[in-house]
C-alpha cells in the first residue's frame, strides 16, 4: 500500500513538473511496439523490437538528460489486420498509448496508419514493406522508416540486371505485398533492359514450391525472382537447392530477405543470394558496437534491420517530442520531418513530406561458407545505393500530402 | 416463461451498464459474436444440424457491408440490411446444396462450401485480399446520427443485437420452432407425420445464415474493417466453441459463451499460444463432462428451459 | 512435344511432383479412412498427430541422436500409443453419443497439441536433414528428382497397399470389418471388440505419425504443419468414400495429381480445386466415389 502511495505521489509530482515544461498526455510518453511475436516474422521483429525500443529509450534519456517519462509496451498482431487494428484501437482509446512502432505485414501497417490518423496519434513503421504507406495511403500521422517495395525492387532488381541477370521468372506470393513487389521489380527490370519470361502466383502461404520451381526451371530464365517473404522465401530457397536448380545455372534473387532468414537457412543453401537491406551489423564501428550490445540483451541473436530501425526511430521520436514539447501525434510527426536524423545505425538522413525516411541502401551477396568467419558473418557488401536514388522520388509520388 | 424474461432483463441490463467500466468497443465485439453464436445455435441447438462453415455467412456480410458503406457510401442501416440479404442469399444457395445430406456429411459439405467461399474472397480484388477492406466509414445512422461516436455506435449495435435475439426467440417459440425441434429429436417420425423436413431444415438454415450475416455486417462497421479472418474455417470452429460452452439448444447460452470466449481471447492475448491450448481444453472438458454448457447446466438445475 | 501449351517434359515433372504430394494425402487419408470407416470416429486430431510424428523424429534426432530409420519405426509406435491412451480414456465414452461429439473432442485435442508445440517451438520450422542414403538427385532428363522424394512415393505405395491387403484380405481384417458392422455379435463369438477398436485407432494414428516422419525432411517441421493439411485430407476421405480404404488411397494419389496439374494451369486455384471436387462428389454420390451408403 505504501508503495502505491509513493508511486502516486511521484507521478503527481512529475505531472506537475511535467506540465510546466511540456503538454505530455497523462504525464507519460507511452510507446507501443506492435509486431509478430509468434509467427513467421517473430525472429525478424518480435521481442527483439521491444528490446530495441527499450534500449533506445534508455540511451536517449541518458544522453539528452530529458525529463520525459517514457514507457514501452509490446503486443502480438499475429500478422492479421483485424487483430492489429483491435490492439491499436484499444491502445489509443483505453491504454493511453501515444505512438505505435514497428508493425511488419503491410496489411496491418495500413490499418494501423489509418487508425493513427483518425485518433491523432502517430505511427512509425519500421517493419512493413508496402510503398503505399508513403504513396496513395500516406497521411500526416505516419512515418515510414526502414525500407519499402520500391527500394527493394530498385536495389536488388537494378543491380542484378546491370550484372547480367537480364531474364527473369517470378515466384510471387499471391497477396498484396507479393504482387506489389513483383510489379515494382518487373518495372525496374524492364526499364533497365531486361525481360520477364514468366511468372507464377503461389498461394500464400505455401509449404511446397517444387511445382513452381520446376516451372521456373523450364523457363530457362537466368534469374528466379522470389517476390515473397518469411517462410515462403526460406522454403523456396531450400527447395531450389534440393531440386538442383541453382546448380543448374539459374540464380535466385531474394527480393525481401533478412539476416535471421539467412541464419535459419545456413550458408550452404543461401550462398550467392543477392539482397538489399538498409542495415547490417558489420557495416562500421558504430553498428558493430550497438549490435553487440543488442545481442547481449537478445539472447545472443544479432539484430535484424528491423530491430535497428526500431531503435533509431524511437530515438528520433523522443527527440521530436522534446523539441515539440508535446506528444500530440500530428504535431510530433511534423516535428520529426523538420528535424534531420542522425544516429549510429543509419547515419545522417532526413524525413520527407510524404513521411518517407531517406537513407542509403546496401546491396549484399551472401557469403560462401568458406568466406564466413563465424555466426552472423554472412554478407559481402557489393554496392551502396545513395539515399536519393534508393527511394521513389517525390515527383513520382501519388501521396496527397505532396504539394506538386 | 417468466424465468426467460428475467434472464432477458438481466442480459439487457448487463449490456446497458457495462460500458461504464468496460471498454465499449470490446462489448460491441461481444454482442456481435453473441448474435453470431445465437444464429449458429438456431441451426444446431434447435435444428440439430452442425454446420462447420458458418464463417462464410459472417464474412460475406462483413465484406458486403464494408463495400456498401465505403465504396457506395451507404448509410449504416442500409449497409447492414444489404449485407444480411447477401448472406441470406448465400444461405439459400448453400442450403439447397447441403440440406440433402445429414450428420457428418452435412458438416463436411458446409466446410467444403465455406472453404470455396474463402478462396473466392482471397482471389477477388474487391475484398482486398490479405489487406481486407479497411477504413470502412461508420456513417450516419438514418442520415442523422454520427456513428463514429462510440456511444452512438454502441446503441446501434445493441439495438441490432436485441433485434436479432428477439427474432430468434420468436422463431424458437413459434409453431415453426416446435416442428424444427421435432425434426431434431426424430426426423423419421416427423416425416411420417407428413412434414416436409427438408423444407423446414432449409428455412432454418437460411434464417441462421441471414442472422449470422447481420452479426458480421455490424462487426465490420464496429471495427471499420472486413478481413479474411472472418471467412477462415477457424472462425467456424470458434462459433462452435462459443455455443458449446454456453449451452447448445438454450436461448441465452450462446450469448454467455460468446462473452466467455471473446473475453478470454482479449484478456489472455499476451499469453500467445496458451489461448489456443485453453480453448482446446475447454472443448475437451465441455464434450466429456459438461455437455450442457453453462446455461444448460443452470437450466437443468432450475428444471426450466433457458 | 507440347500438351495444352506445356512442353511434355515439364508436364511429366509436374505430375511427378503431384504424385509426391499425393503420397502424403494417401498416407494421411488412409489413417483417417481406417479410423472413420471402421470405427465411425471423426478424428480431427489427425493433423496434430501427423505433426507429432514429425516432431518426435526431430526431437529424437536432436536430443537423442536417433537417425531417420529408427524414427521411422519408433515414432509411429510412440504416437500410436498416445492414440491408444486417447481412445481408452476419452473417445470410448463418446461412442453412444452423436458422432459429432467425437469430432468436437478431437478438434479440441488438436488445438491443445498444436498450442503446446507452438508455445515451445514457435511458428518457424525446425530443419530436419534428409537421410544420407537419399541425398542427391536422380537425373530423369526432364527434371532432377531428389532421391528422397522418390523414396516417399515408393514407401507410401507399399504402406498403403499392405494396409489395404491386411484389412480387406486377411482374417484379422475380416474380424475388424465384422466388428464394426455388428459389434455385439462379434463379441459374442469371443473376440475382444473394444480392444480391437482401441488398437485400430492406435494404428490409424500411427499411420499419421509415419506420414509426419516422412514429411520432416521435405516440409519444415513446424507446429502448424497439420493445420491446413487436415482439411484437405478430410476432403480426400470424403471424396474417396468414408468407409473405403482403397477409395482413400486412390483418391489421395489422384487428388495429388489433380492439384499438381492445377498448379500448372491455374495455380491460384490449386488450394480450392479439392473442395470443388468434394462439393460435386457429395452432391452426386454422397457416399463418395468408392463408398457404400451405410
Amino acid at each position: 500500500m505504501n508503495r502505491k502511495l509513493i508511486a502516486m505521489a511521484a507521478t503527481l509530482a512529475c505531472a506537475f513538473t511535467g506540465a510546466a515544461q511540456a503538454q505530455i498526455s497523462d504525464g507519460i510518453v507511452k510507446i507501443g511496439v506492435l509486431n509478430d511475436m509468434s509467427g513467421v516474422y517473430s525472429d525478424i521483429t518480435g521481442q527483439g523490437s521491444v528490446t530495441a525500443a527499450k534500449m533506445a529509450v534508455e540511451d536517449y534519456l541518458k544522453a539528452s538528460k530529458s525529463a520525459l517519462k517514457v514507457e514501452v509496451v509490446g503486443a502480438d498482431h499475429q500478422n492479421k489486420p483485424d487483430v492489429g487494428s483491435n490492439i491499436t484501437r484499444q491502445w489509443y482509446d483505453a491504454d493511453k498509448v501515444d505512438m505505435v512502432v514497428d508493425v511488419p505485414t503491410s496489411s496491418v501497417a495500413l490499418a494501423v496508419s489509418q487508425i493513427s490518423k483518425e485518433k491523432g496519434k502517430i505511427h512509425v513503421n519500421t517493419g512493413g514493406a508496402t510503398s503505399d504507406l508513403t504513396g496513395k495511403s500516406c497521411n500526416a500521422n505516419t512515418i515510414h522508416w526502414l525500407y519499402d517495395t520500391y527500394m527493394l525492387a530498385n536495389g536488388t532488381g537494378k543491380a542484378i540486371v546491370k550484372n547480367g541477370g537480364n531474364t527473369w521468372f517470378f515466384l510471387t506470393a499471391d497477396y498484396a505485398f507479393g504482387q506489389a513487389l513483383e510489379r515494382d521489380t518487373e518495372a525496374v527490370v524492364v526499364k533497365n533492359g531486361g525481360k520477364v519470361l514468366g511468372k507464377v502466383r503461389t498461394p500464400f502461404p505455401t509449404q511446397d514450391f517444387s511445382s513452381f520451381l520446376l516451372q521456373a526451371q523450364a523457363s530457362k530464365a537466368k534469374i528466379i525472382g522470389l517476390a515473397n517473404a518469411g517462410g515462403d522465401t526460406t522454403n523456396s530457397i531450400k527447395q531450389a537447392y534440393e531440386f538442383g536448380i541453382t546448380k543448374g545455372g539459374q540464380n535466385l534473387a531474394g527480393l525481401l530477405v533478412f539476416l535471421p532468414d539467412v541464419h535459419a537457412l545456413g550458408l550452404e543453401k543461401a550462398q550467392g543470394l543477392l539482397l538489399t537491406e538498409t542495415f547490417y551489423w558489420d557495416l562500421n564501428d558504430g553498428t558493430r558496437a550497438w549490435s553487440k550490445r543488442f545481442a547481449a540483451a537478445n539472447g545472443g541473436k544479432y539484430p535484424s534491420m528491423n530491430h535497428a530501425g526500431v531503435y533509431a526511430s524511437v530515438i528520433h521520436y523522443l527527440k521530436a517530442v522534446d523539441a515539440a514539447k508535446t506528444d500530440d501525434g500530428t504535431k510530433v510527426t511534423a516535428q520529426m520531418k523538420t528535424l534531420p536524423t542522425d544516429d549510429v545505425l543509419f547515419g545522417k538522413g532526413t524525413i520527407r513530406q510524404d513521411g518517407r525516411k531517406l537513407h542509403p541502401a546496401y546491396l549484399f551477396e551472401v557469403k560462401k561458407p568458406s568466406e564466413s568467419k563465424g555466426p552472423y558473418d554472412y554478407y559481402k557488401l557489393m554496392a551502396t545505393i545513395p539515399a536519393d536514388e534508393a527511394f521513389r522520388p517525390l515527383s513520382e509520388s501519388d501521396c496527397p500530402l505532396v504539394k506538386k | 416463461m417468466t424465468h426467460q424474461w428475467v434472464a432477458f432483463a438481466i442480459m439487457v441490463l448487463a449490456f446497458a451498464i457495462a460500458p461504464i467500466w468496460i471498454y465499449p468497443v470490446f462489448l460491441m465485439k461481444v454482442m456481435c459474436f453473441a448474435l453470431f453464436a445465437c444464429a449458429f445455435n438456431l441451426l444446431i441447438g434447435f435444428g440439430g444440424l452442425l454446420s462447420f462453415g458458418h464463417a462464410m455467412f459472417l464474412g460475406t456480410a462483413g465484406y458486403a457491408a464494408a463495400h456498401a458503406a465505403k465504396v457506395w457510401g451507404w448509410n449504416p442501416e442500409l449497409a447492414v440490411l444489404f449485407a444480411t440479404l447477401c448472406s441470406g442469399l448465400l444461405a439459400v444457395v448453400t442450403g439447397l446444396l447441403a440440406i440433402r445430406r445429414q450428420g457428418i456429411y452435412f458438416a463436411m459439405i458446409t466446410l467444403a462450401l465455406s472453404q470455396m467461399v474463402f478462396f473466392v474472397y482471397l482471389q477477388t480484388p474487391f475484398t482486398g485480399g490479405e489487406d481486407g477492406i479497411q477504413a470502412v466509414p461508420r456513417g450516419q445512422l438514418f442520415g442523422m446520427f454520427d456513428l463514429s461516436n462510440n456511444a452512438a455506435m454502441y446503441m446501434f449495435v445493441m439495438a441490432i443485437f436485441l433485434m436479432g435475439f428477439a427474432i430468434i426467440w420468436r422463431i424458437v417459440h413459434s409453431p415453426f420452432g416446435q416442428i424444427l425441434k421435432a425434426i431434431r429429436e426424430n426426423q423419421d417420425r416427423a416425416i411420417s407425420l407428413g412434414y416436409d423436413t427438408d423444407h423446414y431444415k432449409l428455412v432454418a438454415f437460411i434464417m441462421s445464415g441471414a442472422i449470422a450475416g447481420m452479426a458480421g455486417a455490424t462487426k465490420s462497421l464496429v471495427f471499420q474493417l472486413a478481413s479474411l479472418t472472418d471467412v477462415h474455417w477457424s472462425m467456424s470452429g470458434e462459433v462452435v466453441l462459443m455455443t458449446l460452452v454456453g449451452g447448445l439448444g438454450t436461448l441465452f447460452g450462446p450469448v454467455l459463451g460468446a462473452a466467455v470466449i471473446v473475453s478470454m481471447q482479449n484478456y489472455l492475448a499476451h499469453l500467445g499460444a496458451w489461448v489456443t491450448i485453453i480453448q482446446g481444453l475447454i472443448f475437451v472438458i465441455c464434450v466429456m463432462a459438461f455437455r450442457r454448457g453453462i446455461i444448460g447446466e443452470i437450466a437443468n438445475w432450475i428444471k426450466k428451459p433457458l | 512435344m507440347e500438351i495444352f501449351g506445356i512442353p511434355s517434359q515439364a508436364l511429366f515433372g509436374q505430375l511427378l511432383i503431384g504424385l509426391i504430394n499425393g503420397s502424403f494425402y494417401a498416407l494421411l487419408s488412409l489413417g483417417l479412412a481406417v479410423i472413420f470407416g471402421l470405427l465411425n470416429i471423426i478424428n480431427f486430431t489427425h493433423g496434430a498427430q501427423y505433426m507429432l510424428g514429425a516432431f518426435v523424429a526431430y526431437l529424437g534426432l536432436s536430443k537423442l541422436g536417433l537417425n531417420y530409420w529408427v524414427a521411422l519405426v519408433v515414432t509411429p509406435v510412440l504416437v500410436g500409443a498416445t492414440g491408444v491412451v486417447i481412445e481408452r480414456t476419452m473417445l470410448s465414452r463418446l461412442y453412444k453419443l452423436d458422432h459429432l461429439y467425437g469430432l468436437l473432442l478431437t478438434f479440441g485435442l488438436a488445438l491443445i497439441i498444436q498450442g503446446l508445440f507452438r508455445n515451445e517451438f514457435g511458428s518457424s520450422g525446425m530443419p530436419y536433414p534428409v537421410p544420407e542414403v537419399f541425398q542427391g538427385v536422380f537425373n530423369l532428363g526432364f527434371m532432377f528428382l531428389p532421391k528422397y522424394r522418390a523414396w516417399v512415393i515408393v514407401a507410401s505405395v507399399v504402406v498403403c497397399f499392405s494396409t489395404w491387403y491386411v484389412i480387406e484380405r486377411t482374417k484379422l481384417g475380416a474380424y475388424l470389418r465384422a466388428a464394426t458392422e455388428n459389434p455385439s455379435l462379434v463379441q459374442a463369438f469371443g473376440i475382444n471388440v473394444p480392444r480391437m477398436i482401441t488398437l485400430t485407432y492406435g494404428f490409424g494414428v500411427g499411420l499419421a505419425a509415419l506420414a509426419g516422419v516422412m514429411a520432416a525432411p521435405i516440409y519444415q517441421v513446424n507446429p502448424m504443419m497439420g493445420v491446413d493439411i487436415i482439411i484437405v485430407v478430410f476432403a480426400v476421405v470424403v471424396i474417396g468414400g468414408m468407409g473405403s480404404i482403397m477409395g482413400a488411397i486412390l483418391t489421395g494419389f489422384g487428388l495429388g495429381l489433380v492439384e499438381g496439374l492445377t498448379k500448372v494451369f491455374y495455380p491460384e486455384a490449386s488450394n480450392t480445386v479439392i473442395f470443388v471436387i468434394m462439393a460435386i462428389v457429395l452432391l452426386i454420390k454422397p457416399a463418395g466415389l468408392f463408398g457404400t451408403q451405410k
